[in-house]
């Protein structure tokens, strides 16, 4: 398969809890399997607490790259988030860059202490799409819901990442890492939240 | 864990593993049979899969009680001639340190490695140690991997590399390894060999006498590092600069030079191990260039060490200039929360500047534009405890306590997802935090300063595994010393901060099946220290007996006992906690929204449309704690079938 960049950066964005490491892991083993090289680098730790997590992916025919994605270098963003799909953009965006995202608020403490003000969604957005080529909004956390369990929103991206078909991979081998990764009703779910992420974006592509 | 690609028979093929299960498959792959550790992040999951696939490959593994005792378990199926490897992060080391300095004099049996993460940017860490130090002091030969690859095959290679020479050999992790993952090929899997046994008339004794040959055998390893593949050059004979690089800045150098386009000016010579230096394979960079530049993470150590060789040669190296973090040209960039860590971009600007290449990007970084917003400043987001985590009821009802007495009280922290409770998070209730226990030691010595004057009451707090790792001697040492403060145990049932390994108060070991337990009520028993035992939960009643024990004297110990809500999970299952619209009186309350904005839960949100409070249901766990304090008890705590139950 040929890659529109190579290496092909891919930022997953989210939030301590909502699953960030899973679905880089599920994309990373899914483009592996399709006969890549692939890096991650995770940022999380203390910070898996609430705080932000990301994770960097790097696809390459070449060679495994290192685990970090040089600054203004990203070209997809899967956003659990859309703050931090801003804050990202603002580090790594371009104007090639393309966003998929779940734009269900998760608020920072310092907006709960009303110490300041999360942005408006349109206002949140429009800053998005100005630094982007492409954005295309899931209603993730509502479609995990409906397969069972609203955690589940980060496969339902996954699904979505897949459906836009960014990346050259046959949606078969995301399947196959969701099934050597759940089992039992956990598995029923995350298939159907795949299932809906990858619906969902069908038509948006 | 899904499918265990690590544990994989079939050599050759390719997979995607973190540095952690890298390290764990080298391990494999070596045969090894003794696995210890005490959960310390970014390097927790190599013991983790090591005890996933401990009965299949017959290995015995174990969570210890701290790094100390988990080296000296290791060193027990060394000596008994097994393959057997240790596993701690680096403030770990500090306290496993004493131990492992005896080991090059006492001698080993069996291979025995050491795996020490260090944590640049300190993303999970209270401080960035630069554990290779370290390895001079204690005599122990130290690689380090540069990919997920490579540390896998460094971790098979120390096993023999150690009973070669008979020394313990370190392997020195960071993040970026641990947390990254990586397209690698597996190896060929060797099973462990034998039964253990200590040979007749093997002596393992720690004598000084012995220090010379320690020095020997580090002579020997420094000739097997020199022939090691781990240290390669590559790049042009005459380069105008050689990048020496190690660890994970090996690939952002690589990278750098790519975007820089310098492929036919500037070598890399990737040094692997690191210590002892091998010295001939260094002086041979030097005849490619005579500029060298030193990308390497938290400290300067390669390019110290380096110096130093250089300072031995200065007749052949008269003219050979040096850059690095001493010299100024690899600039110390505060990441995440330290200013230890490498990323492609320092690697780029400090190649940069040393070779005048200036930096072309094929976008420029939003942050740098003149674009409008490019200064504006988003909504920070400080890491939380999670929604419903006993230990925010527990320091709310510990702050109340301590305004309640009145006497400026000062509360202690320790080393544990609790350490926010210097953050908003858990409302700045504490006020030191340094090492595992030590926040006991120190209001024990507080606690002696009463007699002199000190009218404040003193609190520790500590969490319930790093009161067994390090916080028993410090309490046996305030009550022998009779001191006078509250210790709070928060007892949530796990090592929480780490990803829920059990600790000696579970009942369970690494492999998840029933073992002894000691929970800390019999500890303390045993210890004739008196007790008692509250449940966060119930914050109010909670406040009132810390108030109660704050104006008592002697040494007190407070166990809050509620398990951790991630590991409860929806535990609380048909559990609905919601906010009665008709009750809340939003803004004009007066409360000054007392739940979202005072008690900060993360699922406590505001919905600024109604004006009223508002549940996150996604995020809630139903603890309930919230409904206890709303003034207008507006939130209401439903189980299935009940309607209107205020409180749990």
């Amino acid at each position: 398969m040929n890659l529109a960049y190579d290496p092909s950066n891919i930022i997953v964005s989210g939030v301590g809890g909502q699953g960030n490491i899973l679905a880089s892991d599920l994309i990373s083993r899914a483009l592996c399997a399709a006969g890549c090289f692939v890096s991650v680098g995770e940022t999380y730790g203390a910070t898996q607490r609430g705080g932000s997590v990301v994770s960097h992916i790097r696809v390459s025919r070449k060679r495994a790259y290192g685990p970090l994605i040089p600054l203004g270098q990203g070209h997809m963003i899967i956003g659990f988030e859309p703050l931090e799909v801003y804050r990202i953009l603002k580090e790594y965006g371009n104007e090639d860059v393309r966003v998929v995202m779940n734009d269900r608020p998760f608020y920072p403490l310092d907006v709960l202490k009303k110490k300041s003000v999360y942005p408006a969604r349109d206002e949140l957005l429009d800053k998005i799409f100005r630094i982007s080529s492409h954005i295309s909004v899931v209603k993730a956390t509502e479609l995990a819901a409906q397969a069972g369990n609203a955690q589940a929103q980060n496969v339902v991206m996954v699904g979505a990442f897949a459906g836009i078909n960014w990346m050259p991979v046959d949606k078969s081998l995301f399947l196959e890492a969701i099934e050597e990764t759940f089992s039992g009703e956990k598995l029923a779910i995350n298939r159907r939240a795949f299932d809906m992420g990858y619906a969902a974006v069908a038509d948006s592509s | 864990m899904g499918r265990l690609y690590f544990n994989l028979t079939e050599a050759g093929r390719a997979c995607v593993l973190s540095g952690n299960e890298a390290c764990a498959r080298g391990a494999i792959e070596a045969g090894v049979r003794v696995v210890s550790s005490y959960p310390g992040s970014p390097s927790v999951q190599i013991l983790e899969c090591l005890a996933a696939v401990s009965h299949e490959r017959d290995i015995y593994s174990e969570w210890s009680i701290n790094e100390k005792v988990a080296l000296e378990v290791a060193a027990a199926g060394s000596f008994s001639g097994m393959r057997s490897l240790c596993v701690m992060k680096a403030d770990g080391l500090n306290v496993a340190m004493d131990f492992l300095t005896t080991l090059p004099l006492s001698g080993i049996g069996g291979g025995l490695v050491l795996i020490v993460s260090d944590d640049p940017g300190a993303h999970s860490s209270v401080k960035e140690e630069d554990t290779r130090y370290l390895a001079p002091v204690a005599h122990v030969p130290l690689l380090e991997p540069s990919s997920p690859q490579e540390a896998l095959e460094m971790t098979r290679w120390a096993f023999e590399i150690s009973e070669r020479s008979r020394l313990p050999v370190m392997i020195r992790l960071v993040t970026r390894i641990c947390h990254a993952r990586a397209t690698l090929v597996l190896g060929e899997i060797h099973k462990g060999m034998g039964k253990p046994s200590i040979p007749e008339k093997a002596k393992f004794v720690t004598a000084a006498r012995f220090h010379a040959l320690s020095h020997k055998k580090l002579d020997y390893v420094k000739d097997l590092f020199e022939q090691s593949s781990f240290n390669s050059y590559e790049g042009p004979f005459d380069a105008d600069l050689t990048v020496i690089a190690s660890g994970v800045s090996f690939h952002y150098t690589i990278e750098a030079i790519e975007l820089l386009g310098l492929e036919q000016s500037v070598g890399i010579f990737h040094l692997g191990t690191i210590w002892p230096l091998p010295e001939k394979k260094v002086l041979s960079v030097f005849v490619h260039s005579k500029k060298v530049l030193f990308l390497e993470e938290i400290e300067p150590f390669v390019e110290d060490q380096v110096r130093i060789l250089a300072a031995g040669h200065t007749r052949e190296l008269a003219e050979t200039a040096f850059y690095g973090k001493r010299s100024g040209d690899v600039p110390w960039v505060m990441k995440s929360r330290g200013m230890g860590e490498m990323d492609p971009d320092i690697a780029l600007e400090a190649l940069s500047r040393v070779t005048g290449k200036p930096i072309i990007r094929r976008a420029p970084p939003i942050k740098e534009r003149e674009a409008e917003g490019a200064g504006e400043e988003l909504p920070v987001r400080l890491p939380s405890l999670c929604a419903g985590c006993p230990h925010r009821a527990s320091y709310w009802a510990i702050k109340t306590a301590l305004c309640l007495d009145g006497r400026g009280g000062f509360a202690l922290g320790d080393i544990g997802c609790y350490a926010l409770g210097v953050l908003p998070t858990g409302y700045e209730t504490i006020r030191t935090v340094h090492s595992m226990g030590s926040g006991i030691g120190i209001a024990g010595g507080l606690g002696k300063l009463k007699n002199m004057g000190l009218t404040q009451p003193i609190v520790a707090v500590i969490g319930d595994s790093t009161f067994y790792h390090a916080g028993i001697p410090p309490l046996i040492n305030a009550k022998i010393n009779s001191s006078n403060f509250l210790c709070i145990i928060l007892d949530n049932d796990t090592t929480a901060m780490t990803g829920h390994q059990p600790h000696p108060g579970s009942g369970l070991n690494a492999m998840g099946q029933p073992s002894a337990a000691v929970p800390i009520a019999q500890v303390l028993k045993g210890l004739d220290i008196s007790f008692v035992v509250a449940d966060p939960y119930r914050v109010r009643e909670t406040a009132d007996v810390i108030l109660k024990l704050l104006r008592e004297d002697g040494l007190k110990v407070l166990i809050l006992k509620r398990e951790c809500a991630l590991k409860a999970g929806k535990r609380f299952g048909g559990i609905r906690v919601y906010v009665d619209e008709e009750k809340c009186i939003g803004d004009s309350c007066g409360c000054d929204r007392y739940c979202s904005r005072v008690f900060s839960c993360p699922a406590n949100i505001w919905d600024e449309e109604k004006g009223k409070a508002s549940i996150d249901e996604v995020l809630c766990v139903g603890c309930g704690v919230c409904a206890e304090l709303c003034p207008q008890g507006a939130i209401i705590v439903t189980r299935e079938g009940e309607v209107n139950e205020s409180s749990l």
